[in-house]
């Protein structure tokens, strides 16, 4: 039911925990079934240097968060911005029909941590 | 890698006994049972045994026992059919919150043709209180349905007690009774059951196979309108090896039960025992004593049950989070919910329900990987145990 690269993300997720001196913490729950997901930045001049998660969730939930970090290392605020459940879902050669709110997780989760971001009003 | 079956809810194999009175029914035995040559009537003994199998599983008649494709258009002919015969007499119906979905949506469809529905609540083990049905029948009140035992959980309820209340009050009683069937005693006449679904599947007989009990005297419409089968309550010509397999089964389902629910038992509580010593903050649901001998339904705090499921999958254990049917769905079970259990904490659930081919091997799988799946999930949960402890009652107290 699933694809091969949302398998391996789901067995070995990459980047998982918490980041003790996080610039940016974001938190997204999916209404309909309850799954939360934490996601917390250390960005350094816009930039973000480091991400981690925290998902309670199903595998493509896990899944997602997992390819959300790996994508957001590196990237700038605004392109963070730009990212959306399709393109994480995308990145995971897509996910079944009935799970693709599960991505939506991952695309409010940035969205949370950036507004956490700019409350914390940097520079 | 050696699989695992611990999913015998959702469906169990055909046992080879039952292939084998199958099979002729497929070749040279494939006469349709209401024709009157030789082809015909070398398949109509078979069917009037089956029935007469049936019945003797159910402590009923066999001239009651009526052949349906499975548990769900039983559910549905018990339910409409009844509900639509006795339209002139009421419109209210009363089932509980935690029936299967082919009992609460035809319930719901009769809701929209303009029957009045009372869904019960359980209480935190799962049952029904036989004193909320009595006051809630009136007098336009014509049909009580409530299961026997419930997929999920296992919970058993107290089907007799209901079935005099509604036989003192003159409304008929269904139980669902595909999960119990095999496994707990049933007698119809004891039990006050007029209507009881059973399905062939839950009971190692082939799928797409059935039976209604439908007492004598009950006003039902068919739903299935068609030639003069099955006594003019289902249409449709005779799934004779179907039948003649869900015969078979239920014979042999009648011969062991008891045997058979000692040796389930054994090893659900087992399972439900090492569970509780080697896992924190788990919460068994479902009845601590009355619950099917098979199943073991567990929520485990910040684990999340479809990760749990397939990470089991993966070590080849198959298990599952409450019905099979409802797993396309995303929303929590809507039984561990009437328990009162709150969303996520029924998100964590993991239903695991055990067969005849089981054995303490299996059990011992199962602890050789479900600790350490659950402490990697945990690890990387956005929830933390201690968060969701906050609800109290439950953990871990059943032993
Ligand atoms: C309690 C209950 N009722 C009804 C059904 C439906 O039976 P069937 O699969 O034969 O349609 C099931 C199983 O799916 C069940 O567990
Ligand atoms: S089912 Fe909830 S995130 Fe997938």
């Amino acid at each position: 039911m699933y694809t091969p690269q949302v398998m391996d993300h789901f067995q070995n997720p990459r980047n998982v925990g918490d980041i003790p001196d996080a610039d940016a913490v974001g938190l997204a729950g999916n209404p309909v079934c309850g799954d939360t997901m934490k996601l917390s930045l250390k960005i350094v001049d816009d930039r973000i240097v480091d991400a981690k998660f925290r998902t309670f969730g199903c595998a493509a939930a896990i899944a997602t968060s997992s390819k959300l970090t790996e994508m957001l290392i590196g990237q700038t605020i605004a392109e963070a911005l730009t990212i959306t459940n399709e393109s994480v879902a995308g990145a995971l050669g897509g996910l079944p029909q009935a799970k693709m709110h599960c991505s939506v997780l991952a695309a409010d989760g940035v969205r949370a941590a950036v507004a956490d971001y700019r409350k914390r009003d940097h520079r | 890698m050696r699989r695992i079956y611990l999913d015998h809810n959702a469906t169990t194999p055909v046992r080879p006994e039952v292939l084998e009175a199958m099979l002729p029914f497929f070749r040279e035995r494939f006469g349709n049972a209401s024709s009157i040559h030789a082809f015909g009537q070398a398949a109509r003994a078979p069917v009037e045994e089956a029935r007469a199998q049936a019945a003797r599983l159910l402590g009923a008649r066999p001239g009651e026992v009526f052949f349906t494709s499975g548990g769900t258009e039983s559910d549905n002919l018990a339910i409409k059919g009844v509900a639509y015969a006795n339209r002139g007499r009421g419109s209210h119906i009363i089932t509980s919150q935690i029936e299967h979905h082919a009992v609460l949506n035809s319930c719901q469809f009769l809701e929209q043709e303009g029957f009045t529905v009372t869904y019960l609540p359980v209480d935190s083990d799962g049952l029904v209180d036989p004193d909320d049905v009595a006051r809630t029948i009136t007098d336009r009140t014509i049909l009580v349905s409530i299961m026997h035992a419930n997929n999920e959980i296992g919970t058993i309820q107290p089907v007799e007690e209901i079935g005099r209340i509604a036989r003192e009050r003159g409304v008929f009683f269904h139980t669902d009774a595909v999960q119990s069937a095999g496994k707990l005693p049933i007698e119809v006449d004891a039990m006050y059951i007029d209507l009881l679904s059973i399905s062939g599947h839950k009971l190692y007989g082939p799928k797409g196979v059935g039976a209604v009990y439908i007492r004598k005297g009950t006003q039902i419409v068919q739903t299935a309108h068609g030639g003069h089968h099955e006594g003019d309550v289902r249409a449709g010509t005779e799934n004779t090896p179907g039948i003649v397999g869900l015969g078979k089964a239920a014979e042999l389902a009648f011969i062991e039960r008891e045997a058979e629910a000692q040796h389930l038992t054994q090893l659900r509580d087992l399972l439900q025992r090492r569970l509780l010593d080697e896992i924190d903050d788990i919460r068994v649901n479902g009845h601590p004593t009355r619950r099917l001998p098979g199943t073991l339904n567990v929520s485990f705090t910040a684990a999340e049950g479809e990760s749990l499921i397939l990470s089991l999958d993966l070590k080849g254990i198959a298990v599952s989070s409450g019905s099979a049917c409802t797993s396309g769905s995303l929303e929590p079970s809507h039984v561990l919910l009437a328990l009162g259990l709150d969303p996520q904490l029924a998100q964590t659930s993991v239903r695991f329900s055990f067969g005849r081919d089981n054995t303490r091997e299996d059990v011992e799988d199962v602890m050789e990987h479900l600790p350490e799946i659950v402490a990697r999930l945990r690890a990387m949960s956005a929830l933390t145990v201690k968060q969701e402890k906050i609800r109290g009652s439950g953990f871990g107290v059943r032993g």
